[in-house]
This record gives C-alpha cells, structure tokens and sequence, in this order.
C-alpha cells in the first residue's frame, strides 16, 4: 500500500542526489509543435566524463531534444540544467555553446566556402567578439591546437581544402574537429555516422570514446553495430520520452523496445 | 603548411593587398583617374583627342559614387548574405546631409534672398530655421552626419531586425519598406527637406563654384580616392577573422551561432559599416549631380544596385564596382538612344546575368573565375556549361 509512495520518495531521492553530480540534467521536459508533442515529460542525466547513446526510431524526438539542451527551442515545460546549476532554458545558442555544450548537427555543417583550416580556426576558442575578430591575428597555441586537431580528424593532408569539397563522411568528422576546438565539456553528436564507411564508422567510435575520456558526450545514433562499438549505457527515446535506459543488451532484450523497432 | 605559416607572418595588410589581384587593378585604375583626368580636363586643350570634357567629369562622378554604394551593397550581400534592397535610403540620406549644407551655402544669393532661410521655407512662408538645419552651415558638421545619419538608422534598423532574427527574403522586403517610407516622408513638404523638388540649384561648396571645372575635378578625384579607401576597408573587413565570420553566417548561419557567436551583433556591424559607406556615396553624388530629390529613396533605385552587384560580380567587392559602371553606361547609353528600351533591357540583362552568368562578369573572366566568395557552395558549374545546358534544353524542345 505505502509501496507506491515509498517508491516516488525513493525516486525523487535518487534525483536529488542525481542532480547534484549531473552536467546535464534533463526533467520532466515537454515540447509540443502545433498541437504535436514532440517530446513527452523527456527526463534523463548525464553524469561528468560519461559516454551515452540515444536510440529511438524516427520522430522519437532525438533531435528536438538537442535543439532543447542548445537554446535552439524552448521548451513548454520542464528543467534542462548544465553541471546542475545553470539553467539553459533561459539561454540562446550563443551563450551555450561558450558555457561549453557543442554540438554536431544530423545533417553536416560546415563552412563550405571555407578552407578546413579555417572552419577549425573559426571554432577556435577564445574571442567571439565582433572587434576582437576584426583586430584577430592567428596565436602560435592557436595554430598548434589546430594542428593538434587536424592530426585527430584525420585531415591533416586537406587542411587548405574547401570544405565544401570535403566527402559526406570528411564532413563530418570535421565537424567533430569543430567541436574539439570549442573545448565543450559536452558534447551533443546527432548521428556522426550517417554516409560513413564501415571503416570510417569504426574509427568515429573509437574516436568519440577517445573523446569521451576528458569530456561528456551524448551520441544519437541509429547504427547499432556503432553503438555497440561505442561500449556505454543506452537510453531510448519513444515519442518524445524515455523508454528504457541501459546497456545495450538488455535494452534489445526489452519487449517494449522490440515493440517499438519491429512494430514498424 | 608552409604556405599558411607565411600567409599568417606576412604583414597582415601587405599581405591581403598584393593577394588581391582584382583589387589591385582597380586601385590602380583609381591612382591612373586621379592624375589623367583632371589633366585631361584642366591641361588638355579642348580641341585635342584627349581632351576630358566637363560633361564626362560628371558621368565619371556619378559612376564613381554609384560604384561606392554597389560597392557597400557586395559587402553585405556577397559576404554576410544580407540581401538589402533599401540601400538607396542610406544612399539618399547621406545625399541630403550634403544638399543641406549647399543650401545653407547658397546664403543671400536665393530668389527670396532671405540669407538663412533656403527659398523653399520662404515660399512656405517659414519664419525660422528648423532645429534639423542647425549646423549645416559647417562642411565638417553635414560631412559628419552624411556618415552618422545613415549609421544610425542602420544600427537601430539592424538591431531590432538581425535580434527578432529577420532574415532572407522577409529582411529584403522590410528594407524595401524602410526606403519606400522615407519615400513618402520627404515628399512632404512640412518634413522641411523642400518636398518632392528636393534640394537643388546649389552655389558653391567650401566657398568653390560647383559649376568650374577645378571644382569638379577635385570633386571626381575625391570620389575615387574614397572608393579607394572604402575598397581597402572593406577588403580589410573580410579578409579578416570577422569576415570569415560573416562569410560563415552567409553559409551556415546556425552553426555559426551553435560556434558560439553571436550572430546579429556581426551583423549589426557589417551592416551599419556598409550604410555609413553608402551614405558617404551619397554625400559626394549630390554636389556632382547638384540636386537631391526623394527620388533617390525610390524602392526600385535600390533594387537597381543590387543588380549592379550581381552583373558585375557578387562577393568580390570588385565586382561590384565594375557592375556599377558597366551597368550604368549601359543606362546612360540607353536613354540617349531609345529611352523606353532601358527597364526591358535591365530586366533582360539581370535575368541573363542569373542564369547564364551566376558569378558575374568578374567570374566569366578565367583570370578571376575562382574569385568570388560565392562559388564554392553556391551552384556551380561554369556559364559555359549552363549555356551549352540551356541550349541542349532548347534543341529538346525543337
Ligand atoms: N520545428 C518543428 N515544427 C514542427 N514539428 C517538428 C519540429 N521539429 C521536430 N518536429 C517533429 O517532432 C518529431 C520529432 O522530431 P525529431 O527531429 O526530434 O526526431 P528524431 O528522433 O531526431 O528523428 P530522426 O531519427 O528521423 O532524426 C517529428 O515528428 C518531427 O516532425
Ligand atoms: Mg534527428
């Protein structure tokens, strides 16, 4: 009889306390398009230094939920908190991005007109002042980071490429590049495998997980084989809330989550 | 690698110059202007072949200026994707700011003969100088507000658009609002801007007879040189961090913002540079052309300079100030010749330009074909390759 009390006190202990380690804490957020709820009282939480992956088939609101985190969209109702005190709701993508949240987007942007050097160079921490630009000459730890970063994406032969030229794949771990330069303490990646080869798909594993060490990311994806690559919890998204979270074997042994994949 | 390690040590302003092919040309035709024309004019006597006669210092005048404002137009169109078809306003502005101070110029030597009064407040029977006319009896004062005035409205303009986040096609339309606005207010006669005859009939600037020709060689020689600093600025402007900042919002303007920039403030910036340039445009037009009419706030004028820019070269800034001259001899060409031709042959020319000459002149020209900013996301594909498309399409159908 008390079971149901003692389990919602139990839960909001439990968050509370999750609150209290989270870099992201997302609670109880809805968000509705024209009369379409989008995302559905969406909660979970993202704990410092942590690798996660989001499933869900299309629609499920994966996408809106990053435009949520970033400022891109308010939501109707809910919490979304960096590192537990920042409340990004109140936000626009600028400031975000410089509190440290970067984000890939699903389809690849880049500066297409732009040398690879130069899109690193643009996401470059530091001065994003309109003067500061102005006045901006290139540091020597600037060019080294760059550099740094070309040797991780792996574009070191085409840094003066415009990346417009670049391969669907190119793009994105030049975006990732992007990121990297930011210096984000979170990352939000949605789909970073999208066009890539089996062999390039590996290699964004093993990069993300690299990443993962010194930083936060969340990574949507629909590759299950990339997903089991990237070796880390799971959560899946249903129409717009949380399904089931875990590692990725029990999820694929979840009924409902059977349900919902083969249910289309 | 080498190659980026000497292009960023190399002297920032040395550097973007000598790289700048197109640029270079045009200074250098600026420099040769400056010194061949007033020659030509002052020394040359006028029955020789290489006479300048006065009414080609005129045209050259005008081009000059309308070169400045396609000039400040490519800035923001071809480089921050701000397509503005109400540039004409900042233009115009600038233009009244200098007609004021001619007016105040003309002193005692009106009609009326009222010494501070212009004729048109004397034929409106004003007793008072307006507050809005007080020092421009000062060069420098009307020279600053040529500058500040278009500013101004620019910045409180951008502000709230580029912050409500207006852009592309419905930004066009409010800019066109903006001029088609101001339009209507200076042909007000109560407005105290002379209502639609505008400001005219002016004496002399800086006590110089607007009519001789030393006059009006120095007045040509400052419009280049100032196309020429404006040139080198905007060159500057893009060639900078902040310009491939602006190129950026131009392609990807969410990424830029998710980079961490705040979006409209470069905006902002960008756009009030390039209304302070044309307002300067046209302060130095009006005493060339000696009157100012709300004409020149006329919606379809800035439509014009658009087409400029987009016949002559979008985002190479050169480009632009060929586009002005090319266009604007034709025009003169055409009303000379058959007058009721000219708006069809705009039209025609502006629809030829789009879809057989996307880059412009400038990128029809192999020397420069890689030259615009445009191109590399653009559509691509040279104009041969559209032409010999168009033409398959053409023999499909016959
Ligand atoms: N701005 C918007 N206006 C209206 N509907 C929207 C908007 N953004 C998203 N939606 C709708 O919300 C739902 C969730 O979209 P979302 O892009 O978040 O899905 P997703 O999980 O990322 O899917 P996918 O795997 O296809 O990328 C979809 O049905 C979509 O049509
Ligand atoms: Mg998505």
């Amino acid at each position: 009889m008390s079971t149901a009390e003692d389990l919602l006190a139990e839960e909001s202990r439990m968050i509370q306390s999750e609150k209290a380690a989270t870099i992201l804490y997302v609670d109880g957020v809805s968000v509705t398009f024209d009369g379409f709820r989008a995302l559905n009282n969406l909660s979970f939480y993202v704990e410092p230094g942590e690798l996660r992956a989001i499933i869900g088939p299309n629609g499920a609101g994966k996408t809106t939920m990053m435009d949520i985190i970033t400022g891109k969209t308010r939501p109707d109702s809910g919490d979304v908190l960096f590192k537990s005190d920042v409340d990004l709701t109140k936000l626009d993508e600028a400031d975000i991005a410089n509190l440290g949240i970067g984000r890939k987007f699903q389809k690849p942007t880049v500066f297409e007109s732009h040398t690879v050097f130069d899109n690193l160079l643009l996401a470059c921490s530091g001065g994003r002042g309109v003067f500061q630009a102005l006045f901006h000459r290139l540091a020597n730890r600037e060019k080294q980071r760059i550099e740094e970063t070309l040797a991780t994406i792996r574009l070191g032969d085409l840094r003066d490429m415009m990346a417009a030229n670049l391969s669907h794949g190119q793009k994105q771990w030049l975006e990732i590049g992007m990121l990297l330069m930011q210096e984000p303490q979170l990352l939000l990646v949605d789909e970073p495998v999208a066009g890539m080869t089996d062999s390039e798909t590996e290699q964004t594993a093993i990069l993300l997980r690299d990443i993962a060490k010194t930083r936060s990311v969340v990574v949507v994806e629909h590759d299950m084989e990339f997903v089991r690559d990237l070796d880390c919890k799971v959560t899946v998204l249903h129409e717009g809330s949380v399904l089931a979270e875990g590692r990725l074997d029990s999820v694929q042994k979840d009924p409902r989550v059977i349900e919902v994949y083969l249910g289309r | 690698m080498t190659d980026y390690r000497q292009k960023y040590k190399m002297t920032p302003v040395l550097g973007w110059l000598l790289q700048d092919r197109g640029g270079m040309i045009l200074l250098g035709i600026l420099l040769l202007g400056c010194i061949v024309i007033p020659i030509g004019n002052l020394v040359v006597p006028a029955g020789s072949a290489f006479h300048v006669p006065t009414w080609m210092l005129g045209l050259l005048g005008k081009y000059l200026c309308y070169a400045l404002l396609a000039l400040s137009v490519d800035l923001i169109w071809g480089f921050c994707g701000i397509l503005s078809l109400g540039h004409g306003a900042f233009f115009a502005l600038g233009g009244y700011a200098m007609g004021m101070y001619l007016m105040r110029q003309i002193g005692d030597r009106g009609v009326y003969g009222d010494p501070v009064l212009p004729d048109f407040m004397v034929f409106l029977n004003w007793k008072e100088l307006p507050w809005y006319w007080y020092g421009f009896d000062h060069f420098s004062f009307a020279v600053l507000m040529a500058m500040l005035v278009p500013g101004i409205l620019a910045f409180v303009f951008g502000f709230l658009a580029f912050r409500s986040r207006v852009t592309g096609v419905y930004l066009s339309i409010i800019t066109q609002a903006m001029t088609y606005a101001l339009l209507l207010a200076f042909f007000r006669n109560d407005m105290g801007f002379g209502g639609n005859n505008g400001l005219t009939d002016f004496k002399d600037i800086l006590g110089f007879d607007l009519q001789s020709d030393q006059t009006r060689c120095v007045l040509v020689v400052a419009s280049a040189v100032m196309l020429g600093i404006c040139y080198v600025v905007s060159r500057g402007i893009t060639q900078s961090r902040l310009g491939k900042v602006l190129i950026a919002i131009r392609d990807a303007e969410s990424r830029v913002r998710f980079t961490g920039y705040r979006v409209e403030y470069y905006k902002l910036f960008v756009f009030t540079v390039s209304a302070v340039m044309a307002g300067i445009a046209g302060a130095l037009y009006v005493p060339q052309i000696g009157i100012i009419n709300p004409g020149e706030f006329a919606p379809a004028a800035s439509i014009e300079v658009v087409i400029w820019v987009a016949v002559g070269g979008r985002g190479t800034l050169y480009g632009a100030v060929l586009g002005a001259f090319i266009v604007n001899y034709a025009k003169t060409f055409f009303t000379g010749v058959m007058p009721d031709f000219w708006l069809f042959f705009l039209g025609g020319l502006f629809i030829a330009v789009t879809l057989f000459l996307p880059k412009g002149v400038i990128g029809a020209i192999p020397a420069f074909a890689g030259a615009g900013a445009v191109g590399a996301s653009g559509t691509s594909g040279g104009w041969r390759d559209r032409l010999a498309a168009w033409r398959g399409n053409q023999g499909g159908k016959a």
